[in-house]
C-alpha cells in the first residue's frame, strides 16, 4: 500500500455506530423528564392540598394570648381575689439562640444586673422536655421566656432604659394573683395551679387556648367558675421563618377578659365572723381541745352566702409561683388542722339537739300533737338500755315548745322509739317508713346541698337500708374477726380483745338489724347522723322562711370586665320541707324563746332581743374517744328573719357556753350592737344593689 | 435526502466570520436557554427576598449579580459560538490542564469552604468554582481523544479508552477530595455518556457501565459515602422520617413544590421560599421556587425548556458528520441532561439531595459561565459540522 489513507476520510458519512446510541438517548431523556413531569404533576395535583396544609403547619406560628382572669369580689364590689402585676424579666428564645454565642454574654450581664446566678438563667432559658430536670421553661419558645419575677422596678428600668445591652430581654409586667385580705375566706376563694396533662384532656377550652404556662382553679370558687373567671384566650397567628423569626401577623382574635364575681359575702361580715370564731375557740381553751371550728351567715330568704369562715385557715397566696413541699404537706397535716379542709362544706359531724327540729317535725307529722304533753323524766328504759337527759335532771311533764326549749332528751328518745316500733321493730313488715330519716331528708340532711363550691359532704343520715348496706360492706371483716379475734390485742389486752370479738360476731350475724337503741340515737342527732354545718344553717333557714330549702350560693352574679354583661345567678331552691305550717310556726315560737329562757339565755342574757330576736337552738354532740362538740344554730329577726347562723366548735364544749356566744358576737357585729359601733350590713340588710363595673373596667363599690 | 459534497481540509478556513454563524446559530436551542435564563433571573431575584413583605425592587443585590453573570456567560458562549471548534479543539489539552490545575490550587490554602465543601478560589473578591469548569475541560479533552482516531482507525480503540480513563482520574479524585460528590457524579456520567456513544468496543462500553454501577455500590457498601450523604439516601425512602434532620431539605422541597399546586402562588408570594424553610434554594434548590411560585404551569415549563434544550443538542450530535463535533455535543448533552434530572429529582424527593446547581438557572458565577460556555460549544458545532442542507 502506499497510499496513506487519511486520519478521517471526509467523504465517508462518519462512523454512524454511534447514531443509533444517540437515538436511545434521545428517549432515555425523554423517559427520565416524563418522569419528572409526572412526579411533578403528582406533588402538585392530586397532593396539593396535602402539601398547602403542611406548609401553613410550617410557617404559621399560634400565639395563644391569655385572658385576664376576672376578680372575685365580696357584695360591696370590693376585691377579694384581685389581679396583681408584677414586673417579670423575660426572654426572647428565637433571639437569644440566634445570636453567635447562644446569649451566653446577655445572660452573663443579666446576671449581674438581677443578682441571680448565671446558671440558673441558663437554666431557665432551657426548653422543658422529658430529659431536662427543672427548672426550665414550659412554655412555647414564642413566648417570652420569663427569667425573674417580681423585681424591683429599678432593675426594671435600668433594663428597658438599656436594651441595647440586652438585646431580646425585656422587663414587662405580668398579671399574678393577689388575695388583698390574706387568708380570710381562703377556702371559699380557692387557688390557681398549673394545669396537668389530665385536665388538659378532659377539658376542651382549655386544650385548645392553651399557651404552656396556664392555671386552673383548683379549689373553691376558683374551681367552680373557672371557665367564666378564665375568659377566652386571644389566638394571633404569626407567620415565621425557618429561623422562627416573626415576618408578619396572619390573623388576630384579641382575648376575652373572664368575667368577674360578685358574691353574697360580705368581707365586713367575714371578718366579724371568723374574729368572733377564733375569739370563741380561744376562750373555749384550754378546757376544750376546740380544734376546728365553722361558722356561717346565710340569707334565708335565697340561700346566699354572706360569710363562711372555716377554721383553722391559710392564705391562698403560698400556692402563687410554685408551693414547696414543705408548705404543702403542712396544708394537709393533721397538726396543723388541716386549713386545706372546709369545715363548713367539707366537715360532717353529729348534730346533736340541733337536729331535734326534724324530729319534732317527724313525731308531730306522724301522729304525735302539739297541743299534748309529754312526760320528760331524767332518764327513760328502753329495750333493756337506759338513755339520760344531757345533764340527767328531768324536767316533768312538758309540751313540745318546753321540750325544745329545754332540750329535753327523753321526750325524742320515746319519739324514736314509738316511730321505730310503728315501723315494725327489728322486724319490719313491709316497707317501713322511716319517718325520723324521711323528716331529717325533707330538711336536707343527707345529701349535698348543691352549694357552688366543690368536695361537699352529702353528711349521713342512717335508717334500715343504710344499716343492711353497711353491714354487707362490712360482714365480711367482722366474720373473720367474729371468728378469729384479735389475737394483736389480746397480747396485751385479753378482756378488751374478747369485748372486740364478741361485738365483732354479733355485727356478723345481726349487724343488718336497724335497732331500738339506733332509733333512739338517731331521734336526737346522734349516733350515726352526721351533718355538714352549711346542712344545718339551711335548714334552720329553711324553717325561718316558711319552708323553703334552698340551694346555698356563694355567687351572686357575673359581671363581664367591661361591666356590660350581668348575669345574676337566681336563687335554687332545693325543696319544701314536709311539715304543716303550723309545725312550723309552733317550732318558730320555740326556737325563739331558747335565746331567752332556754338553752342559749346565757349568752344571749343581755342581747338587746327587743331590737333583734334571734331565734336559735343548742347542741352538744357526743363522739366516741372526743370531747363533746358545741353547736349553735339560729336565724334572725325572729319577727321577719333575715339571717341564719350556725357556729360550730368541733370539740369545743356544750353548745350554750361556746357557740351562742359566738354566734352572739356575730349577730352583734351585723346590726352593730354591743361592742359594734356601726352594723356591718346597712340597715341590717344584705345589700341590696350590685356594685357597678363600669365600661372602662374599674368597680364602683357599695358604701359600707 | 441531503447530498454530501466532498469537502477537503482546508486549513486556510479556520474561522468563519461571526456574522455567518450567527446566521447559522439554532435559535431554538438559544431561545430555550434564553427563556431558561430570564425564568431563572426571576426565581433567584424571589429566592433572595428578605422575607420580610417589602417592595422587591428593594432587594436586587442578587439579581444584579445574577444578571452580570448572565451577560459575562453569554458574551463568552456567542464568542466560542464564532470561534470554530477545530480551533477550540487545539487548546483542549491547554484547557484541561489548567481546570487540573485549579481544582489542585483548590486543596491548597488558596481555597475557601463553603457549605462543607472545599470547592471554591477566592481571588480578589471573586468567587471561583473549579469544579464547573472542569466539566468543560473534562468533554473537551475526552472529545479529542475519541473523536480523533489514530492511523488507521475509525472508531476509538482499547488504548484511546485508556488514555480517557486517565483524563477522568485526575480531575474525578480532585473533585473528591473537596468533597463534591454531585461533581464527581456529574464527570463520571460525561464520561459513560461519551463513551457510549463514541463508538468504542462494546467490551469496554459494557465495562466501564458495569463498573460505573459496581462503584456506586461499593461506595455505598463499604460507607465510603460522609454519613450526611448516607442519611440523605435513608431519608429519600421517607423524607418525613427525620424533618429536622437529613431528611429536613427534602421534606422542606417537596412541600414548597407541593404547595404550589397548579398556578403557583405568584412569583414573590410563595410562603415557604419566603420563609427560607428550603435551604440554598437560590442554588441547589431552585427548582422548589418555581414549584412553589409558578406552579405546575410553571414548573412544568422549566422541564420542558431542558427537555427542547436536550433535543437541540442531541440533534445537533445527530447531524454532526464527524465524531469530534459530535462527541462534543454528547459531552454536553449528557452534563445537561444528567445534572437537570438529578436537580430537578432532588427537589422532587425521587433523588438523593447532592450539592449540584440547576444548570442556567441557579445563582452561580461560575457554573453559569461553565452551561455557557459549553452551549457556545455546541452553537458552535451547529454552525459549521453540518452537510449542506
Amino acid at each position: 500500500m502506499t497510499v496513506r489513507r487519511p486520519p478521517v476520510d471526509p467523504t465517508l458519512p462518519g462512523p454512524r455506530l454511534g447514531r443509533v446510541g444517540l437515538v436511545l438517548a434521545q428517549i432515555l431523556v425523554v423517559a427520565l423528564f416524563a418522569t419528572l413531569g409526572a412526579r411533578l404533576w403528582y406533588l402538585q395535583i392530586p397532593m396539593a392540598d396535602h402539601y398547602r396544609d403542611l406548609a401553613v403547619a410550617n410557617h404559621h406560628q399560634r400565639l395563644v394570648v391569655p385572658a385576664t382572669r376576672g376578680q372575685i369580689l365580696d357584695a360591696t364590689g370590693r376585691p377579694m381575689v384581685a389581679n396583681r402585676t408584677e414586673l417579670v424579666v423575660s426572654a426572647d428564645y428565637h433571639e437569644l439562640m440566634g445570636m453567635d454565642d447562644g446569649g451566653e454574654q446577655v445572660l452573663s450581664d443579666l446576671s449581674g444586673v438581677l443578682d441571680v446566678p448565671v446558671e440558673e438563667l441558663r437554666q431557665r432559658m432551657r426548653l422543658c422536655g422529658p430529659e431536662v430536670e427543672r427548672p426550665c421553661w414550659p412554655g412555647s419558645p414564642y413566648q417570652p421566656v420569663t427569667l425573674a419575677e417580681d423585681i424591683e422596678p429599678a432593675i426594671a428600668l435600668q433594663i428597658m432604659e438599656s436594651s441595647d445591652d440586652f438585646p431580646g430581654i425585656t422587663a414587662q409586667a405580668h398579671a399574678v394573683r393577689e388575695y388583698p385580705n390574706g387568708a380570710r375566706a381562703g377556702q371559699i376563694l380557692g387557688y390557681l395551679q398549673p394545669v396537668t396533662q389530665e385536665e388538659l384532656e378532659a377539658r376542651e377550652e382549655l386544650r385548645t387556648q392553651f399557651t404552656g404556662i396556664d392555671q386552673v382553679g383548683r379549689d373553691g370558687l376558683e374551681a367552680v367558675y373557672d371557665s367564666q373567671l378564665r375568659g377566652t384566650a386571644g389566638v394571633r397567628t404569626l407567620g415565621v421563618n425557618n429561623h422562627g423569626e416573626v415576618m408578619d401577623v396572619i390573623s388576630d382574635r384579641p382575648p376575652e377578659a373572664g368575667m368577674h364575681i360578685i358574691t353574697h359575702l360580705d368581707m365586713g361580715v367575714q371578718e366579724i365572723v371568723e374574729d368572733a370564731l377564733a375569739e370563741g375557740m380561744r376562750a373555749a381553751r384550754p378546757r376544750y381541745r376546740a380544734d376546728s371550728g365553722a361558722a356561717i351567715v346565710m340569707d334565708v330568704r335565697n340561700g346566699g352566702i354572706i360569710a363562711m369562715a372555716s377554721l383553722p385557715t391559710y392564705d391562698p397566696a403560698i400556692w402563687q409561683g410554685g408551693i414547696d413541699q414543705e408548705t404543702f404537706d403542712e396544708l394537709l397535716s393533721a397538726e396543723a388542722g388541716e386549713p386545706l379542709l372546709s369545715r363548713a362544706v367539707q366537715g360532717q359531724y353529729p348534730p346533736g339537739s340541733t337536729f331535734k327540729v326534724s324530729s319534732l317535725s317527724a313525731a308531730v307529722e306522724n301522729g304525735y300533737s302539739l297541743r299534748s304533753t309529754y312526760a320528760c323524766p331524767g332518764s327513760v328504759n328502753i329495750a333493756g338500755q337506759n338513755y339520760e337527759n344531757y345533764a340527767g335532771g328531768g324536767h316533768g311533764t312538758i309540751d313540745l315548745h318546753r321540750a325544745i326549749v329545754v332540750s329535753c332528751n327523753t321526750i325524742f328518745y320515746n319519739f324514736g322509739y314509738q316511730l321505730w316500733l310503728k315501723d315494725g321493730g327489728l322486724e319490719p313488715e313491709g316497707e317501713p317508713k322511716e319517718a325520723m330519716a324521711e323528716m331529717a331528708r325533707g330538711y336536707g340532711f343527707g345529701a349535698p346541698t348543691g352549694i357552688d363550691l366543690p368536695y361537699e359532704t352529702s353528711g349521713r343520715i342512717p335508717d334500715r337500708e343504710w344499716k343492711r348496706t353497711f353491714w354487707e360492706e362490712t360482714r365480711e371483716n367482722n366474720c373473720r374477726r367474729g371468728e378469729e379475734g384479735y389475737p394483736e390485742i389480746a397480747k396485751t389486752n385479753p378482756s378488751h380483745a374478747a369485748y372486740l370479738k364478741l361485738l365483732a360476731y354479733e355485727q356478723c350475724v345481726e349487724g343488718f338489724q336497724w335497732r331500738a337503741g339506733e332509733a333512739v340515737n338517731f331521734s336526737i342527732g346522734q349516733g350515726d347522723v352526721l351533718v355538714s354545718p352549711l346542712q344545718l344553717v339551711r335548714a334552720y333557714a329553711a324553717i325561718a322562711n316558711g319552708g323553703t330549702v334552698y340551694e346555698p350560693r356563694v355567687a351572686r352574679a357575673l359581671v363581664s370586665a367591661d361591666g356590660r354583661v350581668v348575669e345574676e345567678i337566681e336563687p335554687v331552691v332545693a325543696g319544701k320541707v314536709p311539715v304543716k305550717d303550723e309545725t312550723l310556726r309552733y317550732l318558730q315560737d320555740a326556737l325563739e324563746e331558747v335565746t331567752k329562757t332556754g338553752t342559749g339565755g346565757g349568752a344571749f342574757g343581755d342581747f338587746p332581743q327587743d331590737r333583734v330576736s334571734v331565734a336559735g337552738k343548742t347542741g352538744s354532740a357526743d363522739a366516741q374517744n372526743r370531747q363533746v362538740s358545741s353547736w349553735f344554730v339560729s336565724y334572725a329577726p325572729a319577727d321577719d328573719p333575715r339571717f341564719a347562723v350556725v357556729v360550730f366548735v368541733s370539740q369545743g364544749g356544750t353548745g350554750g357556753a361556746t357557740s351562742a356566744p359566738i354566734a352572739r358576737k356575730i349577730y352583734e357585729g351585723i346590726y352593730g350592737f354591743g361592742d359594734f359601733e356601726e352594723p356591718a350590713l346597712p340597715g341590717g340588710e344584705p345589700r341590696a344593689d350590685l356594685p357597678v363595673v363600669r365600661p372602662d373596667g374599674s368597680i364602683d363599690p357599695l358604701d359600707r | 435526502m441531503t447530498v454530501h459534497a466532498p469537502r477537503g481540509i482546508d486549513l486556510g478556513r479556520t474561522a468563519v466570520t461571526a456574522a455567518g454563524a450567527a446566521r447559522r446559530l439554532d435559535w431554538v436551542l438559544v431561545l430555550a436557554v434564553a427563556a431558561l435564563c430570564a425564568i431563572g433571573s426571576l426565581l433567584v431575584w424571589s429566592a433572595t427576598q428578605p422575607g420580610d413583605g417589602g417592595n422587591p425592587l428593594d432587594a436586587t443585590e442578587h439579581l444584579r449579580k445574577h444578571l452580570a453573570h448572565l451577560a459575562v456567560g453569554w458574551a463568552v458562549c456567542l464568542a466560542v459560538a464564532a470561534v470554530d471548534f477545530r480551533t477550540v479543539r487545539a487548546y483542549a489539552p491547554v484547557v484541561f490542564i489548567v481546570t487540573v490545575v485549579a481544582l489542585a490550587l483548590v486543596l491548597t490554602p488558596l481555597g475557601a469552604v463553603i457549605n462543607g465543601s472545599r470547592g471554591w478560589i477566592v481571588v480578589g473578591g471573586f468567587q471561583f468554582q473549579p469544579s464547573e469548569l472542569s466539566k468543560v475541560g473534562l468533554i473537551l479533552v475526552l472529545a479529542t481523544l475519541l473523536g480523533e482516531p489514530r492511523d488507521g482507525e475509525t472508531r476509538p480503540m482499547t488504548r484511546d479508552v485508556l488514555f480517557c480513563l486517565l483524563a477522568l482520574a485526575v480531575p474525578l479524585s480532585l473533585v473528591m477530595l473537596q468533597p463534591d460528590l454531585g461533581t464527581t457524579l456529574v464527570l463520571g456520567a460525561i464520561f459513560l455518556g461519551m463513551l457510549t456513544l463514541s463508538g468504542a468496543p462494546v467490551f469496554w462500553v459494557a465495562g466501564m457501565l458495569l463498573s460505573g454501577v459496581a462503584a456506586g455500590f461499593c461506595v455505598w457498601w463499604f460507607d465510603m459515602l460522609e454519613p450526611y450523604q448516607l442519611d440523605r439516601i435513608a431519608t429519600l425512602v421517607d423524607p418525613s422520617a427525620d424533618p429536622q434532620g437529613a431528611g429536613y431539605n427534602s421534606n422542606q422541597a417537596l412541600i414548597a413544590v407541593g404547595s404550589g399546586g397548579f398556578d403557583g402562588t405568584g412569583l414573590f408570594r410563595g410562603e415557604q421560599t419566603h420563609g427560607r424553610f428550603v435551604p440554598e434554594q437560590h442554588t441547589d434548590f431552585i427548582f422548589t421556587v418555581a414549584g412553589e411560585e409558578l406552579g405546575f404551569v410553571g414548573a412544568g415549563l422549566v422541564i420542558g425548556l431542558f427537555a427542547v434544550i436536550l433535543w437541540r443538542i442531541l440533534r445537533i450530535a445527530l447531524g454532526c458528520d464527524q465524531p469530534y463535533p459530535r462527541l462534543l455535543c454528547v459531552g454536553v448533552a449528557s452534563w445537561f441532561g444528567f445534572q437537570t434530572f438529578i436537580n430537578i429529582g432532588m427537589g422532587l424527593g425521587i433523588v438523593p439531595v447532592t450539592g449540584l446547581p440547576l444548570p442556567f438557572v441557579s445563582y452561580g458565577g461560575t457554573a453559569l459561565l461553565a452551561n455557557l460556555l459549553a452551549l457556545g460549544l455546541v452553537l458552535g458545532v451547529n454552525s459549521r459540522d453540518r452537510g449542506f442542507e
